[in-house]
């Protein structure tokens, strides 16, 4: 996909191990045991092991696991908030790896910012200052950085709770304070580690239709740690599955659904409701000889949910068209039969 | 012998657990019918090789003071600095006279915790003077105010470093521990012999007692904050300096205020034991009284330490409490200034000391009163006194010191294997034959019946209050101030009430440090009990347990951790206290340090009486200690 100079982050290889003989166990053969086996042999954990990934410019990038996964370590490692054990890391051009303390220091003042699960919030400080803290440290006087954390906060749907203290705002409030301050610092990029999963579901739910807009809105690079799948194929453009450290697949929401790669992805996506992620392309078929292409016209990345209306409304196959071009056919049968469960497996066009 | 080295591991015969104990208690009854009175090692005052030494070296240290480089160069420059110190608070408190030290003070508690605690301070500071000892009073306001500062500016940094690093943190810990177990009495001679007497000694020995609190509390303090915010703090880029200003210190603030308040009261309790080293202050009554047994003369001294305790508290749990975000209204800083103004504009026109003529003079009316209580409370009080004499001191007194040696040694290796494991048990016997080394080892045997029996009434005391308390909400609101109170006062006051009621005795020490322990102890078994999770409770109460079966089976022994440590910590407060009963008729140990005090040819054996007392202060947290830090399977958790 693309030359690295064009994605926003790049990872290769990143490995990181927990324990007091991290770099002899990297060096060794043990580094693939599995995790059980070499906390027994070593006393070391390998939280990530092994990671790859690009994500590309204003994308929303979605990390999937269960808890113990290794993907919070995996997000600390993307700034050495967590210094990891091996691998490169890239954002943008710089290569943070290798950067000094003090370059260290600039990327995460200027370029990424973070959104905690327990927020972080400084209870002393009230919320306006909270929002300006990043701006503090970088040394912007005070007129101006209040002048911006406002401007935030209204974005964020805080106005008027600039002079309240973090406490005495509900949790959803609370995490709102978290992403204005991630925002106020206008980075190209920003990290969420399992922002919502402190929140209730109803709550969760605003939160996720506000980052959407935000992300509409400010077209940031978002990368967002999660554990909870729903919220990842609502979010996510791309969404990698974690487990025991490792990515087990790749891919967008409907290849997730479509065609898990292995019976633990299949396991996790089981209970999705096929017909409200996978689209026209994993159904179309080349139309039937004599088969009437009169029907109504849908593009194929159509969700096939959508596209029920559609077919009730004419008896003839809907023709699905990619780019002008027809891609298939989808009748009320094929419709129904996916819909009961028993559809064919079909691979997406490459 | 080897049959009472082999207690220490179970017994793998399928014997019930306690054989192994019933064991080795029958061998070593036996062992002492048939040894007893061998290999005893009676006190003699002259002849220890290391008491002469130590004279000696005092000796040799005062005729060169001032030529040796450690000294001239180090030492001395320490005492002078400290002393300089002293002197400024001296001056400025004096300049003040009380006018400005009241409006100050008042002023002070204002802003801290409103009109209130303002008028607590106002109270307070005319309370010396109406208690006629203005002039004490202010030398020891003004040595608290030097070893707290010091304390401060050497535990505030410290205890930031150890809750920054988990390294720092794990070298302070051992020390601090020895520190805090080791009884007040202990500084003293060697710090005499260091940095000479007067108020830099009395200065420096109160900020030796006083630093552990301040570097234990400010690194858990700021080990305590929340590790999110430290962590979204780096991730927005700042230094470790930002971090370390703008979210571990604002955030660990009311803790370290916390800090400060038992770093004060740690001081006020220490800078009246200070005066047997010539430290000023109101320590030159009470320890007068002591020495004349009377009464009158402490009773005055003793409640303004305690006022002074109880004002400054006040004023420091103020600032700890204070709601965070709360900025003090204009009203109160008006008030604050108006006390302070009125108070300096009146130093002028008012007396700087206290008229005397304003004082209230009690001594005789006390004494009196102490009188009659002697006499018609005398059945009573000697009845108790007797009993607990007969009974249980005089038997152990003779059991351990005419044991030999070497038996007392294995039973205590014993006994702290068997509690502890084998490490500490080894710790113990080390400060035991120690002790033994030193030529102090009956007058340690007598001071350690002391202390059993002070501990076993403690503990009876202390574990009846505590489930009473846990059990009954009522009854513990009623107690919790009493032991809020019990705990603010300096442990020199407690000899006050025992000294009235039992005269100079043994006893007297085994009342006073009875009292002196059981606040800690009610309170750590009430909050042990208490931690039981309210689930667990409530699954056992569903399960149909009687409030007894839920006690004895469900509540003590989850709080198994919290009595161990009660239990310990009762043994460390009761040794230091015993100690101190030197100067009221405890004899031993205690006894030999004051002595080492007074009479400069005992120097020596003052001083090591000092060191003997720390080994056995050692030896019994070795042996209790164990319990409670041995390691469960559970606690091995991996990081």
């Amino acid at each position: 996909m693309g030359d690295s100079h064009s994605a926003a982050i790049t990872v290769e290889g990143l490995w990181k191990i927990f324990g007091p003989k991290a770099q002899k166990v990297l060096d060794s053969e043990d580094r693939h045991l599995d995790p059980a086996a070499l906390r027994e042999k070593t006393g070391c954990t390998a939280a990530v092991r092994d990671v790859g990934f690009e994500v590309r410019p204003g994308e929303v990038f979605v990390v999937m696991g269960l808890s113990g996964s290794g993907k919070s370590t995996l997000v600390r490692c993307l700034t050495r908030l967590i210094e990891p054990s091996a691998g490169e890391i890239r954002i943008g051009d710089e290569d943070i790896g290798r950067a000094s303390p003090t370059r260290l220091r600039e990327i995460r003042r200027h370029q990424v910012s973070m959104v905690f699960q327990h927020f972080g919030l400084l209870p002393h400080r009230k919320v306006i200052d909270n929002v300006a803290y990043g701006l503090e440290i970088q040394g912007t006087p005070r007129a101006a950085r209040h002048e911006r954390a406002a401007e935030i906060l209204t974005l964020v749907g805080l106005d008027g709770h600039a002079d309240a203290y973090p406490e005495q705002l509900s949790g959803g409030m609370q995490q709102r304070v978290g992403l204005a301050r991630a925002l106020a610092v206008d980075p190209q990029v920003m990290l969420f580690d399992e922002p919502f999963s402190a929140l209730d579901p109803l709550i969760r739910r605003d939160m996720q239709a506000e980052v959407i807009r935000l992300h509409r809105e400010v077209g940031k690079t978002m990368v967002f740690i999660t554990h909870d799948l729903s919220e990842a194929l609502k979010l996510g453009e791309r969404i990698a599955i974690m487990r025991a450290g490792s990515i087990v697949q790749l891919g967008t929401a409907e290849e997730l659904v479509g065609a898990p790669a292995d019976d633990y992805v299949a396991d996790f996506v089981r209970d999705v409701p096929r017909s409200h992620v996978l689209t026209l392309r994993w159904l179309c078929r080349p139309p039937e000889p004599g088969e009437s292409l009169d029907g109504p016209e849908l593009p194929v990345s159509t969700v096939i949910k959508d596209a029920i209306t559609a077919s009730s409304a004419s008896a003839r196959p809907i023709r699905v068209v990619d780019g002008g071009e027809l891609a298939g056919v989808v009748d009320r049968v094929d419709l129904l039969s996916f819909l009961s469960g028993q559809e064919r497996p079909v691979r997406a066009g490459a | 012998m080897s049959s009472a080295t082999a207690v220490g591991t179970p017994s793998s015969l399928g014997l019930p657990r306690w054989a192994a104990t019933a064991g080795a208690a029958v061998v070593f009854a036996a062992a002492y019918l048939v040894f007893r009175d061998t290999a005893t090692l009676p006190h003699s005052r002259e002849a220890a090789a290391p008491f002469l030494a130590v004279t000696e070296l005092r000796e040799w240290i005062d005729d060169n003071r001032n030529d040796n480089p450690l000294f001239l160069y180090f030492l001395n420059y320490i005492r002078l600095f400290v002393g300089g110190l002293f002197d400024a608070f001296h001056t400025v408190l004096y300049a003040l006279g009380w006018p400005g030290i009241t409006g100050v003070m008042g002023a002070l508690g204002w802003l801290a915790g409103g009109r209130w605690i303002a008028a607590l301070a106002v109270g307070g500071v005319s309370a010396f003077g109406l208690l006629g000892l203005w002039e004490s009073s202010v030398d020891t306001l003004a040595l608290v105010a030097v070893a707290v500062l010091l304390s401060l500016a050497v535990g505030i940094p410290l205890g930031v470093w150890a809750g920054l690093s988990g390294r720092v943190r794990r070298a302070l810990t051992p020390v601090l521990d020895v520190m805090q177990i080791m009884p007040t009495f202990a500084y003293l001679a060697p710090l005499a012999l260091f940095f000479h007497i007067g108020a830099p000694a009395g200065a420096i020995a109160t900020m030796i007692y006083a630093i552990p609190p301040a570097i234990r509390i400010t690194a858990l303090a700021v080990s305590g904050v929340s590790p999110t915010a430290v962590e979204a703090s780096a991730s927005l880029g700042a230094t470790g300096r930002q971090t370390l200003f703008k979210v571990y210190l604002p955030l660990a603030r009311s803790t370290m205020a916390l800090a400060v308040n038992q770093t004060i009261m740690m001081a006020l309790s220490m800078v009246v034991i200070a005066n047997l080293i010539s430290a000023p202050g109101l320590g030159g009554d009470i320890i007068r009284g002591l020495s004349r047994a009377q009464v009158g003369i402490m009773l005055p001294a003793g409640v303004a330490v305690v006022i002074m305790a109880v004002m400054l508290d006040r004023m420091t749990m103020a600032l700890a409490r204070r709601d965070a975000h709360a900025t003090t209204s204009r009203l109160d800083l008006a008030g604050a200034g108006l006390l302070a103004v009125a108070g300096l504009a009146l130093i002028p026109v008012l007396p700087r000391v206290w008229p005397e003529n304003l004082a209230v003079n009690v001594v005789a009316q006390v004494n009196d009163a102490v009188r009659w209580a002697e006499t018609n409370w005398y059945p009573v009080t000697t009845f108790i006194k007797d009993a607990t004499t007969r009974v249980l001191l005089n038997p152990l007194e003779s059991l351990l010191t005419s044991a030999p040696w070497w038996l007392v040694a294995l039973a205590v290796l014993a006994a702290a294997w068997r509690v502890s494991g084998l490490r500490p048990a080894l710790t113990a016997l080390a400060c035991l034959l120690a002790i033994a080394l030193l030529g102090l080892w009956e007058h340690s045997m007598m001071t350690m019946s002391t202390v059993a029996v002070a501990v076993l009434a403690t503990l009876a005391i202390g574990l009846l209050l505590g489930v009473a308390a846990a059990r009954s909400p009522r009854f513990s609101a009623v107690q919790r101030p009493v032991l809020d109170a019990a705990q603010t006062m300096p442990a020199f006051v407690y000899l006050l009430p025992a000294l009235a009621l039992f005269g100079t005795t043994r006893f007297t020490a085994i009342f006073a440090s009875v009292i002196f322990a059981v606040p800690p102890v009610v309170r750590l078994v009430e909050d042990g009990i208490r931690a039981v999770p309210a689930t667990v409770v409530e699954a056992a109460a569903s399960a149909g347990s009687t409030p007894r079966q839920l006690l004895w089976k469900v509540q003590l022994p989850m709080a198994r951790r919290a009595i161990l440590l009660a239990a310990n910590q009762g043994i460390v407060m009761t040794l230091a206290m015993v100690v101190i009963g030197g100067l009221v008729g405890a004899g031993a140990l205690g006894y030999d340090v004051v002595l080492g005090f007074s009479q400069r040819t005992d120097f020596g054996m003052g001083f090591v009486a000092g060191i003997a007392t720390v080994l056995l202060g050692v030896m019994l947290d070795r042996i209790t200690q164990g319990a409670d830090r041995r390691s469960s399977p559970r606690k091995r958790k991996f990081t």
